[in-house]
């Protein structure tokens, strides 16, 4: 498994023809996207642009309307061992009876029948995730007193618990301070580049990966766009997408996107778009 | 004049309370009673570490109310209690696991039912023309006449609980504490769900025979509750749990042993008190370290 970004790399995530919706509501349709091996990919939109459901769709939890869907060369399934997943940060109950190193060692062999036997190894294997995430000082901490950025730290170490191929991140920075910001990020870029492992990181807010992100799907409105970043940033694009003005201004290499939502698409489906914070990115 | 009778009343009162005759005879014709307190402790101890864990407290009431509802039909046609107790409790388990997969809505469910259970069983009680006391401890709870034959039942239960509990550990408490990333991981949450739901339902069926069925969540809730006050560790927690339902349940038989009143009294005021000094133990902690963090690190 070697980082490679060339076409000839056999593809990561395989989308063909693909369309979601609900009911009578169309989230996308006609989605053709191919991941490569070793690419950061990033998946962008407002809320209730369908994004996390693509995500869900990658990870077997939900079926596509229409088209296909491959990770790894086969059909997308739950359980696929070559998957690791980053949910979004939420906050665990006070009392919940896990501590970090039993939350990482789940990500090892959580999905498996009987006891542990061999514990000992098993413990080797959660000290050095623990370590590769910077997480060792809080080891035997139940999580439920843990902060948001050291739950996300821990979510890094079991995402990766089984060497994955391609990794899953779903607003995976969301309500996190800077610094754990660019901690966790900084994790998983170097997943990425150190591992050569495929990432696709599901946000609403690019500019915490920007420095690491490949290409970009960008879905808006019933729309959607794929490029690099350069390409798909642009206020002539967004306002394709959103079919209403939007500027995207770009200062010190990151990006502020200025109407968007709340013009455009807080029209469109008012249940779904409650949030303003995409106004001002 | 008050005084003395009150000072009388109250030693007539501690007099009842504890009891002390003819301990030794007693203790040995007791001995199976205590013996299946003791199952019963491990039972309760292991199921109620999951329990809390799924925060399944209530569900566990409802289906002691449909066990007491299910004994109380045996018992009016005349079949084995004990039975008719596990095929109350398991059917309801079976029906709160499929009607709600989903926390809230499984809660809903259990409101429903557990009045229900609990009319059906007071109305087979009313059409019931036997011994009266036999109705009483269906709700109450009794382990004097533990035969043999019941001992064995016992036993044969708690291996089940425990065996099954073993082979479904690691996918249900990932399940449990984690259930987003166990879902994407391929944990079968349904199956699991309905698994657990019915392990639920026989170890409560098999505890509403000694501590009745009002009383069924001292010995498989509030052990495991107190072992989660004082420790985060889900192995450490299982054991502690099951040191303190063992404390209370057969702690509690010997106090009841040669007194008249029933031994729920005596099991759940001990459960109670274990609760009490966990709690405190836990809030003590984290005042006296930052989030808990110091204590949790050397523990």
């Amino acid at each position: 498994m070697t980082h490679s970004s060339t076409s000839s790399a056999p593809a990561a995530l395989e989308v063909v023809g693909g369309g979601l919706s609900f009911g009578n509501r169309h989230l996308w349709d006609d989605l053709n996207l191919t991941i490569r091996q070793g690419e950061y990919f990033a998946v962008l939109g407002p809320n209730g642009s369908g994004k996390s459901t693509f995500l869900k769709v990658a990870l077997g939890l939900t079926q596509l309307s229409t088209g296909s869907i491959r990770v790894l060369g086969q059909p997308a399934r739950r359980g696929n061992p070559g998957i690791g997943y980053i949910p979004q940060q939420r906050g665990i109950p006070v009392n919940t009876p896990m501590r970090a190193k039993d939350m990482v060692g789940l990500g090892i062999d959580g999905h498996r029948w009987g006891i542990r036997l061999g514990g000992k190894k098993h413990r080797a294997k959660v000290d050095e995730l623990l370590e590769a995430v910077g997480a060792r000082d809080y080891a035997n901490v139940p999580v439920g007193l843990l902060s948001g950025g050291e739950q996300q730290r821990l979510r890094v170490a079991q995402a990766l618990a089984n060497n994955p191929k391609i990794l899953f991140a779903d607003e995976a920075l969301l309500s996190l301070d800077l610094n754990h910001q660019y901690a966790v990020s900084d994790l998983i870029h170097r997943y990425n580049k150190s591992d050569g492992g495929t990432v696709v990181f599901v946000t609403h807010e690019i500019n915490p990966i920007i420095d690491h992100v490949d290409r970009v799907l960008y879905l808006a409105n019933g729309r959607f766009t794929v490029g690099t970043v350069e390409e798909v940033m642009r206020s002539e694009i967004l306002t394709d997408l959103y079919q209403t003005p939007v500027s995207v201004i770009r200062s010190n290499g990151r990006y502020v996107v200025i109407g968007g939502e709340a013009h455009g698409v807080g029209s469109m489906d008012a249940d779904c778009h409650h949030d303003d914070e995409l106004e001002i990115r | 004049m008050l005084n003395i009778l009150m000072a009388f009343s109250l030693t007539d009162f501690w007099n009842r309370v504890f009891v002390f005759e003819n301990y030794g005879r007693l203790f040995d014709m007791l001995s199976q009673s205590i013996l299946a307190g003791a199952v019963l402790g491990i039972i309760g101890g292991f199921a109620g570490t999951f329990i809390m864990m799924r925060d399944h407290a209530f569900a566990v009431h409802g289906i002691a109310e449909m066990s007491f509802a299910g004994a109380a039909l045996f018992l009016l046609l005349g079949y084995d209690v004990v039975t008719g107790s596990l095929v109350g409790s398991i059917a309801s388990a079976v029906l709160i696991g499929l009607m709600g997969v989903k926390h809230d809505e499984s809660n809903s469910v259990i409101g429903a039912l557990m009045p229900f259970g609990l009319g059906l069983g007071i109305l087979f009680l009313s059409l019931y023309e036997g011994r009266s006391a036999n109705k009483f401890s269906l709700l109450t709870g009794q382990i004097v006449s533990v035969d043999s034959a019941q001992l064995t039942e016992m036993v044969v239960g708690a291996v089940i609980v425990v065996l099954a509990l073993l082979a479904i550990w690691r996918p249900l408490t990932f399940a449990s504490v984690d259930p987003e990333v166990a879902r994407a991981k391929g944990v079968p949450m349904r199956g699991l769900s309905l698994t657990f739901m019915v392990i639920v339902g026989i170890a409560t069926a098999l505890s509403v025979q000694v501590v009745g069925s009002l009383l069924v969540l001292a010995l498989l809730i509030t052990p495991a509750a107190a072992a989660l006050q004082i420790t985060a560790s889900p192995v450490k927690a299982l054991i502690w749990s099951v040191i303190f339902a063992e404390l209370a349940i057969v702690g509690g038989i010997l106090l009841a042993l040669a007194g008249s009143l029933p031994i729920s009294p005596y099991v759940t005021t001990i459960s109670f008190l274990i609760y009490i000094i966990c709690k405190i133990i836990g809030l003590a902690r984290r005042r006296f370290s930052s989030s808990g963090r110091r204590e949790a690190v050397t523990a």
